[in-house]
């Protein structure tokens, strides 16, 4: 592998601040150093020079939430136009959620998904394995093994763990592995509607999911958590309620944090109007009011992390009556430019939409990336981030095309994707 | 405009009929006045015309239906159309692709108007997406059933001479009710003043941001009102889920003399049918012929949908492209 020098780079590192014009070495795929000051004598011979333009580079991102088709349903998504798609969007590690089929609940099959991944995928790959054995909400899986053969957390993925006991005895398990519990919080009893319940699912006719669904698990949860100890992150936290009851918890000492979708940050309630399936996902979209307090919650902190919750569904089961059709909606791609768009409006500091897309999921899943520091892998992103285009889903590298951003207008284009020190994506 | 040599506007200037929703208080009486014309003829020993001679209808009903079905095809067959009945037991066709591949099986067949019923809502909005015709909705889920809130509101209109200043109590299973969400919204656009009557967990969620007065108490939500309109209260949302029992549901809601007294002496008492008699509605209270319209609005049903049916195939292409 070739050394490659970044030169007239805005480096961004969003875990020590630093944003400066800078040059930024690359060698054996590792960040080897960087600064204003590196090549200011002379650039070494023999190596490949990327000329940045004062564009940004930055850590390449993290998304902890992702949903592929493989094993089980390779035609929705497989690994590898998984992370063909996390490429185009500037992120180079993802995590896949254990809802496959088979479900990746075994030790046999988190080595399956990391071998598969090494052999096919273009970013780094990792799995969460299932909290419950089969999904089944009822018996714990072998965390400790499991941990020890790659899974970097544990999850139900879209199904909440419902059963208190069993979630009480995982945490207090998984305390002893020092393992991150991911839950899907949401009252499984009050959560049969299709969209967000609200005025405007009264006048569609659609049955309605509560707020109060989620907002009621997760309160559950944090009482658990203070019999047991442990590590509880929320996986996607959708309304204003339960911001605040993380930041309550918080506010108490209570060692929890918490995830946000593209989705829910950019998009409201509203966008169902006309029955658009691909607007329908879990937890549902809710209305402007929560999205603004989610807005809020990640810019003072309360939130950690923003996911894509990426869920490729193909045209067959979207195509569909609003309450027949599937739920959940890609965001891989669209993640960085969809989030963006906060960043243009003047809610969100920069550094802080790009924190909570690097060194926070890197620390909370003990990654080691997410960083622009001398010997950490070359894991970068090279970012215009003001340059427009528009969202085109057949354009799209996900095998399903089921974005609810097609056709937007939005700003913030991936220039350049390096993994490991290797280009896996340059725009065109 | 489709019709190039109408010199006038449509009397009906809309492709579809999806929904109350997006209709103006002209089109609404446009329609009404349409149908007034209906009833007249439908009275005559030649109840037939010919405004949809040539024509091809297709009712395609994915859940059952007797008296809406049979409304529609005897008001196709009066205006001279051909029609087709398609009933789908919702056991075979379920899923969306079937339910599209239908709609485009049926469309390449060249149908002029198809009358769609279906047990989600939103899917006759799809269908309609997918075919080159015009749609009426029969019924779709919890989301409307425009000709019903149409058929309504002329009974009210032949019996009270207006729909403006009506004071309309809707009463019932509101939550799980095209029936009633239709009608909220044609009574509010004509002028007249809905309330709506249930228990709080038959009310969907922003109710009061329907423009309506939500009542608990029937007699307080009957009190001097002009109209009581009934709605059916499916018996297995009556077992413990919604409400406790039948018996607690026809105490409280169930219409009777007692509690229709608080109504206007010349209150109207209607229903959409079928009815659960001795559930929602008393049996003597339904049959009084002094104040219930019930079989009424099955008459008013035919003539409505005629002038649907009339008026939207008057903005047809007489030509179809090939």
């Amino acid at each position: 592998m070739t050394d490659t020098g970044f030169i007239n780079a805005r480096l961004l590192n969003p875990a020590s601040g630093l944003d400066v014009t800078g040059n930024l070495l690359v060698k054996d795929g590792k960040i080897a150093d960087l600064g204003p000051t590196l090549f200011s004598d002379t650039i070494p011979d023999g190596i490949e020079i990327v000329d940045c333009r004062g564009q940004v580079l930055c850590p390449g991102l993290i998304d902890m939430r992702v949903f592929t088709g493989e094993p089980g349903a390779e035609h929705r998504e497989t690994l590898r136009t998984a992370s063909l798609a996390a490429a185009a969007g500037g992120v180079t590690t993802l995590i896949v959620m254990p809802n496959t089929n088979p479900v990746i609940d075994d030790v046999a099959l988190v080595d399956y998904i990391e071998r598969r991944a090494r052999d096919t995928a273009i970013v780094n790959i990792h799995p969460m394995a299932a909290l419950t054995k089969g999904l089944n909400g009822k018996e714990m899986t072998e965390i400790g093994l499991l941990k020890d053969a790659g899974a970097v957390a544990f999850t139900d993925g879209d199904r909440s763990v419902s059963d208190a006991q069993i979630m009480r005895r995982a945490l207090s398990y998984a305390a002893h592995f020092n393992a991150l519990i991911v839950q899907h919080a949401e009252v499984p009893e009050l959560s049969h509607g299709v969209m967000n319940e609200s005025e405007l699912a009264g006048r569609l006719g659609l049955s309605g999911t509560p707020a109060v669904a989620e907002t009621i698990m997760i309160e559950r949860d944090l009482r658990l958590l203070e019999l047991t100890g442990g590590r509880y992150h929320v996986s996607q936290v959708s309304c204003a309620a339960s911001v605040e009851v993380i930041a309550r918890a918080r506010r108490h000492g209570q060692k929890v944090t918490c995830g946000v979708s593209a989705a829910h940050l950019t998009l409201n309630e509203n966008d169902v109007q006309s029955y658009r399936t691909f607007f329908k996902m879990t937890p549902p979209l809710r209305s402007e009011d929560d999205r603004r307090a989610l807005v809020a919650g990640l810019a003072d902190g309360t939130i950690d992390v923003v996911v894509s919750s990426h869920d490729p569904q193909d045209a067959e089961v979207k195509r569909h009556p609003f309450a027949q059709a599937a739920f959940g909606a890609i965001g891989l791609e669209t993640l960085l430019a969809s989030t963006l768009s906060l960043v243009h409006n003047g809610d969100l500091p920069l550094m802080r939409l790009l924190s909570a897309m690097t060194h926070i999921p890197a620390d909370l899943l003990n990654l080691n990336t997410g960083r622009l520091a001398a010997g950490l892998p070359a894991d970068l992103a090279l970012i215009d981030i003001g340059a427009p285009w528009i969202v085109k889903a057949e354009a799209l590298h996900s095998i399903s095309k089921n974005t609810p951003f097609d056709d937007r207008r939005l700003q913030g284009q991936v220039l350049r994707t390096i993994v490991g020190g290797r280009t896996v994506y340059t725009r065109e | 405009m489709t019709n190039a040599d109408a010199q006038t506007a449509p009397l009906f200037p809309h492709r579809h009929l999806l929904g109350i929703e997006g209709l103006s208080a002209t089109d609404i009486t446009a329609l009404l006045d349409l149908a007034d014309t209906y009833v007249v003829q439908n009275r005559q020993v030649d109840k037939k015309s010919a405004a949809l001679r040539g024509r091809t209808q297709i009712n395609l009903f994915f859940e059952a239906s007797t008296r809406t079905q049979s409304s529609f095809e005897l008001a196709g067959k009066r205006l001279g159309a051909d029609v087709m009945n398609m009933s789908v037991s919702s056991s075979s066709i379920k899923k969306g692709e079937t339910l599209v591949d239908t709609a485009m099986t049926l469309n390449a067949m060249h149908p002029d108007l198809i009358i769609i019923r279906h047990g989600d809502s939103g899917a006759v909005e799809l269908l309609s997406q997918k075919v080159g015709c015009s749609v009426i909705n029969a019924g779709d889920g919890s989301h409307e059933h425009p000709t019903q809130a149409l058929l309504d509101a002329l009974t009210i209109r032949r019996r009270k001479g207006t729909l403006e200043g009506m004071t309309v109590a809707i009463c019932g299973d509101i939550l799980h009710s095209r029936v009633a969400r239709s009608n909220i919204l044609l009574l509010n656009i004509m002028g007249a003043r809905v309330r709506v009557v249930a228990p709080p967990t038959l009310l969907p969620k922003g109710i009061e941001r329907f423009g309506v007065e939500v009542f608990h108490d029937m007699r307080e939500g009957l009190a001097g009102c002009d109209i009581v309109m009934m709605l059916r209260l499916q018996l297995e949302r009556m077992s413990g889920s919604y409400v406790p029992s039948q018996r607690e549901y026809f105490h409280y809601y169930g219409l009777d003399y007692e509690k229709l007294s608080f109504a206007k002496p010349d209150a109207l008492i209607m229903h959409p049918g079928p009815m659960n008699r001795g559930v929602e509605i008393d049996s003597a209270v339904a049959d009084d012929i002094n104040r219930s319209v019930i079989r009424e609005q099955v008459e008013m049903g035919v003539a409505v949908r005629m002038a649907v049916l009339d008026a939207l195939a008057r903005n047809l292409p007489n030509e179809r492209p090939l």
